[in-house]
């Protein structure tokens, strides 16, 4: 298919606002009379709440009120469940508990929000909440995963006899059969740690109830404006339509800010319509560490069935997954994983136990790659141990258990997020891996390039992996598109957007139905006033599901102003051609008229509308797919390791992507650098450090270390190949979160080949510079000791 | 707490501001003044989202007070385009996608431009070097610093 738009690189409409500092972020909210919260939060991560002293702090001067759950009577209580489990899986547990506003007699978690203090400043607020006293009786804390699920264990909710948040099991085919039939077994078992997904914005909260109109403006960094929008309206007792909620411009989301309800989304509002007056809340960085989401630690035992010749028969996995305090988003998570833990890999036994665990630590909700990258990392490296065993290459193993192109559309028959079994609708993935192989020259780079350096002294290693990122799930989004008599095309959207280009992908799209410019479609995403159903931006679905209502609404207002530039220009509809903001004849382009023109016609003011057809140039169209559509990628990788300091350099970086219709590969390949930058921080320089008693000991940028432009490769090398989706007419695929997902298994598996010498095993993530060096030192230790006992 | 008259030119225009010690120049910027261009990241000297120029030279405006500032020269997002065209460096960022969500951007348009100033030919290992201090979550930097190269072309 040929298009004019889509599939081009085209400036971005939103960065001139981006680029001068014009861009309202919450942060930049400012409203008369407005007052500002800070929180006192929980020095423990478990304890029960003696007493609360707030006098003090009621009487410093500038306060103006304190909540404690106390203070808010009936009108306290837990958010609501956000996702519950998997109506369709069998046998499936799950108990359901809920963060709430400020905690009530107990605290679950360190940083959990006690008291609200209100104040005519953030500095008095701060200065107030430091002379608020809670007497704590602390009680034994729950991280550990393994340990948690131990019968000696404390428990995290008192009502429940263990720390079991969920447990579910899902299969496919018979695995003790493939088992009994297997020449080979591998048994393993991996420990996945936490990271947080640092969006530089952090969160907050403008609420402002006016009393006179009866009306409640809520600016949030949130994901979901619809939903909170909702759920706002329902806790407050006011009608949808008192509810407004903005989600502004974000400065980055990655999953957590979809989180609801945050306990202050269900404060900042309330306080608002309690004390009349607008209030703002700004979360601090850390407060960003310890009260907003974070994600993926896990523990898997695996198993994998091969035949001698390299043909996985089947694959089993039993695993914890932390959940943290509160359980609000259901399963999404190890739904996740149990989908991605067999990858692109035609495997047809498969046995995957998940037992959610509650722990005294903040709540666990998606992070850039949710779960995904757990499942990937699990079979990626089962696959590098079984070459090994097998004597096979890496990528030989995994080629021979490619999905075929045949087999497509092809059920994994595992339940996915959406509650759907889940089907990888397209694909050919041979060609993207010989691609990936082509590009990082990987036949040379083994058999010429790393022995001579290798023989120089270097340790240089490489890593290639392919994966699959199931997206654009359901249940749905909406986009309403019209035509102004200027010309310009309005659009607008329930999904909010935190810097994927949606200004510009989706203005593109609209571009190639109506032929007008890129920069004279002006979208408005987010803003509940302006489009009311919707469900977010999440699962990498933007630009599936919106893109597609985008196109379906395009294509309807595309139907009326060919309709009625057939009746003004006396031609019919097929001899009509869109370009350039008119409609013309195609063989007398002369005779045009444009779209601004058109639009004043279709909303006269004399005369009628006849019946049966609406005014304006206008259309609202949805887009609900039943199955979500499923990218390919590769990622390959050349590293050196210093073996003085255990740093790395990126020698090479490459990635090949099938993610269907390209929109804009300018936006595409920008979802990939930062995705892959993420990815890197996650395998080996960001790690959450709990310690025994629920502390995290990192929770700032000086401790938590992001990746900076020192530790990025030079070159981040995108290569492209096409399978369209048959389950949207975009024929797009998400990408969102494909740049972070196989990073850190590819990764790993560069390491070891790096490390080859020292026969390194590596069975957990996160890893950095001092672990791979502690790693390295008790093998050497352990063959020493051998060495010495002969 | 103590409040201090202080005079200061912020995008080439003076300004008298009364300030309480304690308030950070940020704070000034932002709440003050309204230029909310410069974004608060941390509030602790570790992100860079919040980079103004000051006399110069590219300083966390978080981490100073704005009383220190009397009778400096403060360059912020707001004054890098000249009547609404973009400066050189803007446009390559704009060009390059070296922008996603933009909260790192002020900062990282600034701190690259009070290179350039300093260095109009920075090498690749100049641009890594300057802009450490500046984390940007959404963008990976690659393109950020060839947007930087480009930007010392078009100059
Ligand atoms: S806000 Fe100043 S360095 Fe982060
Ligand atoms: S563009 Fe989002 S943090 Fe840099």
């Amino acid at each position: 298919m040929t298009y004019k738009f889509i599939g081009k690189r085209i400036k971005r409409n939103e960065d001139p606002r981006l680029l001068t500092g014009q861009a309202l972020f919450v942060d930049d909210v400012d409203i008369p009379g407005m007052l500002h919260v800070a929180f006192v939060r929980s020095d423990y991560a478990h304890a029960r709440i003696l007493n609360i002293e707030t006098e003090a702090a009621r009487q410093h001067p500038g306060v103006v009120a304190v909540y404690t759950a106390e203070d808010m009577g009936d009108e306290w209580a837990p958010g609501p469940p956000l996702v519950s489990p998997p109506p369709t899986l069998a046998g499936v547990i799950f108990n359901s508990r809920r963060q709430s506003p400020l905690a009530k007699g107990k605290v679950y978690h360190a940083g959990e929000a006690i008291v609200a203090i209100v104040a005519e400043s953030r500095y008095i607020a701060e200065d107030a909440a430091d002379e608020v006293r809670v007497d704590y009786e602390p009680l034994p804390v729950v991280v550990d995963l393994e340990k948690a699920m131990g019968p000696d264990s404390p428990r995290v909710h008192d009502d429940l006899d263990t720390n079991l948040a969920a447990h579910m099991f899902q299969k496919k085919g018979d695995y003790e059969v493939a088992r009994a039939q297997a020449d080979l077994i591998i048994k393993k078992k991996f420990f996945l740690d936490r990271g947080a997904a640092v969006a530089m914005e952090n969160r907050g909260v403008v609420a402002h109830w006016d009393e006179k109109s009866q009306q409640m403006t809520i600016w949030d960094t949130t994901q979901a404006p619809i939903p909170i929008r909702n759920g706002t309206a329902a806790r407050l007792g006011l009608s949808q339509k008192q509810v407004r909620v903005i989600a502004p411009f974000l400065g980055g989301g990655f999953g957590p800010k979809a989180m609801m309800f945050y306990p202050e989304e269900m404060l900042i509002p309330w306080l608002s319509m309690k004390l009349c007056r607008p209030i703002k809340w700004i979360e601090d960085r850390r407060e960003n560490f310890y009260a907003t989401t974070s994600e993926r630690q896990q523990v898997h035992e695996v198993e994998i069935a091969l035949t001698n010749d390299g043909r996985v028969l089947g694959l089993k996995d039993d695993f914890l997954h932390d959940t943290g305090a509160f359980d609000p988003y259901g399963l999404t998570i190890p739904l996740n994983t149990q989908c991605h833990v067999t990858g692109p890999y035609d495997i047809q036994n498969i046995a995957s136990n998940c037992t959610a665990v509650f722990t005294n630590k903040p709540i666990v909700t998606p992070v850039r790659g949710a779960g995904r990258p757990q499942g990937v990392f699990i079979i990626e490296r089962m696959m590098d141990f079984a070459a090994r065993e097998l004597g096979m290459e890496p990528l030989e193993l995994r080629v021979k258990n490619l999905i075929p192109p045949e087999a497509f559309p092809y059920d994994k028959e595992i339940i996915d997020q959406a509650f759907a079994k889940l089907i990888l609708d397209s694909g050919n993935y041979l060609p993207v891996v010989e691609k990936a192989r082509e590009m990082i020259g990987y036949d040379q780079f083994i058999k010429e390039e790393q022995p001579r350096l290798r023989a120089e002294g270097k340790f240089v290693g490489i890593g290639i992996t392919p994966f699959i990122e199931t997206t654009g799930v359901g249940p749905y989004e909406g986009v309403r598109i019209q035509i102004e008599p200027s010309g310009k095309v309005n659009v607008a959207t329930g999904i909010g957007t935190q810097g994927q280009g949606h200004f510009t992908s989706f203005a593109q799209i609209v571009s190639e139905q109506l032929g007008v410019a890129v920069s004279d479609v002006s979208l408005v995403s987010g803003d509940t006033a302006e489009f009311h159903w919707g469900t977010g931006t999440f699962a990498s679905r933007g630009a599936v599901v919106a893109g597609s209502a985008t196109l379906a609404a395009a294509t309807s207002v595309r139907t009326k102003v060919l309709k009625l530039a057939s009746k003004v220009l006396e031609t019919p509809e097929e001899e009509l051609e869109l370009e350039d903001g008119v409609v013309r004849v195609a063989d007398l382009p002369h005779r045009s008229i444009s779209l601004g023109e058109l639009a004043a016609l279709a909303n006269p003011l004399r005369g009628a509308v006849e019946p049966g057809t609406e005014p304006g140039l206008e259309a609202t169209d949805y887009f609900g797919p039943a199955y979500g559509a499923t990218s390919f990628g590769v990622h390959a990788m050349i590293i050196e390791v210093d073996p003085e300091t255990m740093m790395i350099e990126f020698k090479r970086y490459i990635t090949v992507e099938d993610c269907g219709t390209v929109l804009n590969p300018l936006i595409l390949e920008g979802q990939i650098h930062g995705g892959v930058s993420m990815g890197i921080g996650n395998s080996y320089y960001e790690k959450m450090h709990w310690d025994e008693n629920g502390q995290l000991l990192n929770a700032s940028l000086a401790d938590y270390l992001i990746v900076t432009a020192h530790e990025m490769p030079n070159r981040i090398e995108v290569g492209h190949l096409e399978t369209r989706s048959p389950f949207n007419k975009l024929g797009t695929k998400g990408v969102g979160e494909a740049g972070a997902i196989p990073v850190t298994a590819c990764f790993t598996q560069a390491l070891e080949n790096a490390l080859e010498e020292y026969h390194l095993e590596i069975l957990e993530s996160p890893l950095s510079p001092n672990r791979l060096y502690e790693l390295l030192r008790n093998l050497t230790m352990s063959t020493y000791g051998r060495e010495a006992r002969k | 707490m103590a409040y201090h008259k202080i005079t200061l030119t912020i995008n080439g225009e003076p300004e008298q501001v009364d300030v309480p010690s304690n308030m950070t120049l940020l704070k000034m910027l932002r709440e003050r003044l309204g230029k909310t261009g410069t974004k608060n990241g941390c509030a602790a000297g570790e992100c860079g989202a919040c980079t103004v120029m000051v006399n110069g030279e590219p300083v966390n405006s978080c981490m100073i007070l704005a009383v220190e500032c009397d009778g400096s020269e403060i360059v912020t997002v707001e004054g890098l385009s000249d009547h609404g065209s973009l400066a050189p460096i803007q446009e390559a960022i704009m060009e390059s996608g070296g922008v996603q969500c933009g909260f790192c951007t002020p900062g990282i348009l600034i701190a690259s431009q009070a290179l350039l100033n300093r260095n109009p030919n920075p090498s690749e290992a100049e641009i890594r070097e300057a802009l450490v201090g500046n984390l940007c979550r959404c963008t990976g930097y690659v393109r950020i610093i060839e947007a930087v190269q480009a930007a010392a072309q078009m100059v």
